[in-house]
């Protein structure tokens, strides 16, 4: 071998071996759940990261966009192996995603201790707000307390005096009763936390709850869980007994099958929510117009929450000029929180969790008869959650 | 607590216990006759949901819907039954236990295309949608009502068609001693698909019972199967009577450990201890009750007669 051949060979597979180092893309890897029932979310939020990606041609800070999604099949164990696959095989730069608390809080780890950006699409546990809160990860959604809190609030003025909690047995279920029972001022005469996901069921839990002879109920179902409480507590005819209060359960994903599946008893009901379709801002315009002119539908929060999460991305990527090594610079920029945002002006606390406005909301019909939410009122202005004072950071 | 309440927390217990047994007895012939480990039996389950949801959105009537969508899941099972699990009954429980999970794996990923991962939800009639004062001051879902009457119904055309019919006869026999059964001259081939169509039709059943309660979802099936194993376990494998008393037993359990669990456990301790304690002891009060039936009868409490 000539060293002109051995010279050019080396060359070659010095090329070859530069290639992956050179950043061509911004990589971003997506866990949500895409199979089992609660699949329809993690579609939603799938289809809102897609357009936000349309929306901003591919590209942020002079690079290509390329997204990764995963699916967490609704486990923790799952979702922690594909966040693992993600990190180490995949090389993202962000993480972001994760519908559930405890998926979330059980892959976490793996993407902070490899120094990567973690944004949090919806799941907001009081942990990582609090005393476990991480300089590389931000919320684009809230922490789960804040909007049961709102709720409370609502519950204080309409003069409920006692409430029975009905909640799922896990992360979130744990946190949306603790934020209800925080600002809730009355009494709560009962409680239950049932199991998390699989029960469907909630014949005892609904006897119990007539039983006692609340003023209302409580309850955080999401995903198809709320679909089956809400029919059930139809059926048992407590629709005219007392009156239901939901956070997280009643959205755009199960508003058309309330609708096919006759629950009239859903409409008029109320809910609190950082953010509704009709949100009179420019950004929130194009969102809920450009979703439902691609998809014929709704979008959820999940889906403006993810569609956030694009934004804050690019803001990161665009203040860095593209440099992902810049890891500070991107930070930087994410604090500051300067992206268009579905839900209108808002920033981060010192916990990287949003500090913003909570809404009243009721089912209605809109003009073609689809059952959807109107905004009735602001429940909490700028509110910030309470664990933030736990963040050392 | 007042009366009303546990006697509705009873109806309640009864009710699932009733669902529990239509997809315990299915699983309990094939498991017990042929000895076939049939993970895919929450699949026949599911598939029953969601065909009643498509005949019910078809015909505008759920009763329409279920009467479709009885014989249309009693093919499916006979189909797979002859396309699949044929082969597998002389393979041990492993490879069973291993292509029937492939079968629910194959089942899901089906119904998500043909269905789409959002489910299908039941419109009831009217008059099965509300509830009914049953007791003065305790009124009761109409629907779960008509479950329990379904339940009952079936159980006892069960007991007729096990007890009273020369079918029935082979299928006791088949369950004491398979060999024997064999050995005279029956068609066991042909026995066990009849058995399986049946099973499954239960199953179905089950499904399109639950289905106006929980919607129709992909993989609904998983959530009740362990339960069901539960329930033949308990009651004797192969046994339509025990797997009849065992699901009332874990139906009731269920219900009343979900019910009343908080309250026990807060006369011996704090309220917020036996708030947490409550939901996960209650999660487990069947496996407990599992575990004891087998310390004290390890053949379950009603076993077919030949297997004492």
């Amino acid at each position: 071998m000539t060293f002109g051949k051995l010279a050019t060979g080396l060359a070659a597979a010095l090329a070859l071996a530069a290639l992956p180092a050179q950043a061509a893309s911004v990589k971003i890897g997506f866990v949500t759940t895409l199979t089992t029932p609660a699949g329809v979310i993690g579609k939603d939020m799938q289809d809102a990261f897609n357009l936000a990606l349309e929306d901003i041609g591919g590209r942020m800070g002079g690079l290509d966009v390329e997204v990764i999604y995963e699916d967490d099949g609704f486990k923790p164990e799952i979702g922690k192996q594909k966040t693992d696959k993600l990190v180490q095989k995949d090389n993202v730069d962000f993480v972001a995603g994760y519908i559930w608390s405890n998926v979330l809080l059980a892959s976490q780890k793996s993407v902070l201790d490899a120094g990567k950006f973690l944004i949090s699409a919806n799941a907001g546990p009081s942990q990582l707000a609090g005393k476990q809160c991480h300089e590389n990860f931000f919320a684009t959604s809230w922490q789960n307390d804040q909007t049961p809190m709102a709720m409370g609030e609502v519950l204080n003025q309409r003069g409920v005096k006692s409430l029975y909690v009905i909640a799922p047995n896990y992360a979130a279920g744990k946190n949306m009763v603790a934020g209800v029972e925080r600002s809730f001022r009355g009494e709560i005469v009962g409680k239950d936390l049932t199991k998390w996901p699989g029960q469907l069921d909630f014949s005892a839990e609904l006897a119990k709850a007539r039983a006692s002879k609340a003023d209302g109920v409580f309850i955080f179902y999401p995903g198809k869980a709320g679909g089956a409480f809400m029919k059930q507590y139809q059926q048992a005819g407590l629709n005219g007994q007392i009156p239901l209060y939901s956070v997280f359960t009643v959205d755009s994903l199960s508003l058309p099958l309330f609708q096919e599946g006759k629950l009239e008893g859903v409409m008029g009901s109320f809910m609190t929510q950082f953010w509704a379709p009709d949100l009179d801002v420019p950004q929130n315009r194009k969102f809920v117009e450009g979703f439902r002119k691609k998809y014929g539908r709704y979008p959820s929060f999940y889906a403006a929450q993810s569609y956030d999460a694009m934004f804050l991305i690019k803001s990161a990527v665009d203040a860095v000029n593209g440099d992902l090594t810049d890891a500070d610079g991107m930070r930087a920029a994410m604090e500051k929180a300067d992206f268009p945002s579905v839900r209108g002006p808002f920033k981060f606390g010192n916990n990287h969790f949003p500090i913003q406005n909570f809404y009243l909301r009721e089912v209605v019909a809109d003009a073609d008869g689809n059952w959807t939410t109107a905004t009735r009122g602001v429940v909490y202005r700028d509110h910030q959650d309470p664990y933030a004072k736990d963040c050392k950071m | 607590m007042t009366w009303t309440l546990l006697l509705e927390q009873f109806l309640n217990g009864f009710q699932l216990g009733v669902v529990l047994f239509l997809m315990a007895a299915g699983l309990t012939l094939v498991f017990g006759i042929m000895d076939m480990v049939n993970l895919a039996h929450g699949s026949l389950y599911m598939i029953g949901a969601l065909l009643c949801a498509t005949f019910t959105d078809w015909t505008g009537s759920f009763i329409l819907g279920v009467l479709l969508a009885l014989p249309a899941v009693l093919a499916v099972g006979i189909a797979v039954e002859v396309v699949a699990l044929r082969t597998l009954y002389r393979r041990d429980h492993l490879d069973q236990v291993l292509a029937t999970f492939g079968l629910i794996l194959f089942f899901n990923e089906l119904c998500r295309i043909i269905w789409g991962p959002e489910g299908m939800a039941i419109p009831l009639p009217g008059w099965l949608d509300g509830s009914i004062e049953i007791l003065p001051g305790m009124p009761y879902p109409t629907y779960r009502l008509l479950v329990i009457a379904v339940g009952l119904a079936v159980a006892a055309a069960l007991y007729w068609l096990v007890v009273r019919t020369r079918t029935g006869m082979l299928i006791r026999a088949g369950a004491s001693n398979r060999t024997m059964v064999g050995a005279l001259g029956v068609n066991i081939g042909l026995l066990f698909t009849l058995i399986f169509g049946l099973g499954a039709a239960l199953a179905g059943l089950a499904g399109m019972m639950a289905a106006p309660i929980v919607q129709a979802n992909i993989g609904m099936g998983e959530s009740i199967l362990i339960p069901a194993f539960v329930v033949i376990v308990v009651g004797g494998i192969g046994s339509i009577r025990g797997a009849f008393i065992a699901a009332l037993l874990v139906g009731l359990i269920d219900t009343m450990g979900r019910s009343f669990l908080d309250l026990l456990l807060g006369t011996v301790m704090s309220v917020t201890a036996a708030e947490t304690a409550a939901p996960a002891l209650s999660a487990m009060a069947i496996y407990i009750l599992m575990a004891v039936v087998l310390f004290f009868r390890p053949q379950g409490l009603f076993p077919p007669q030949g297997r004492r």
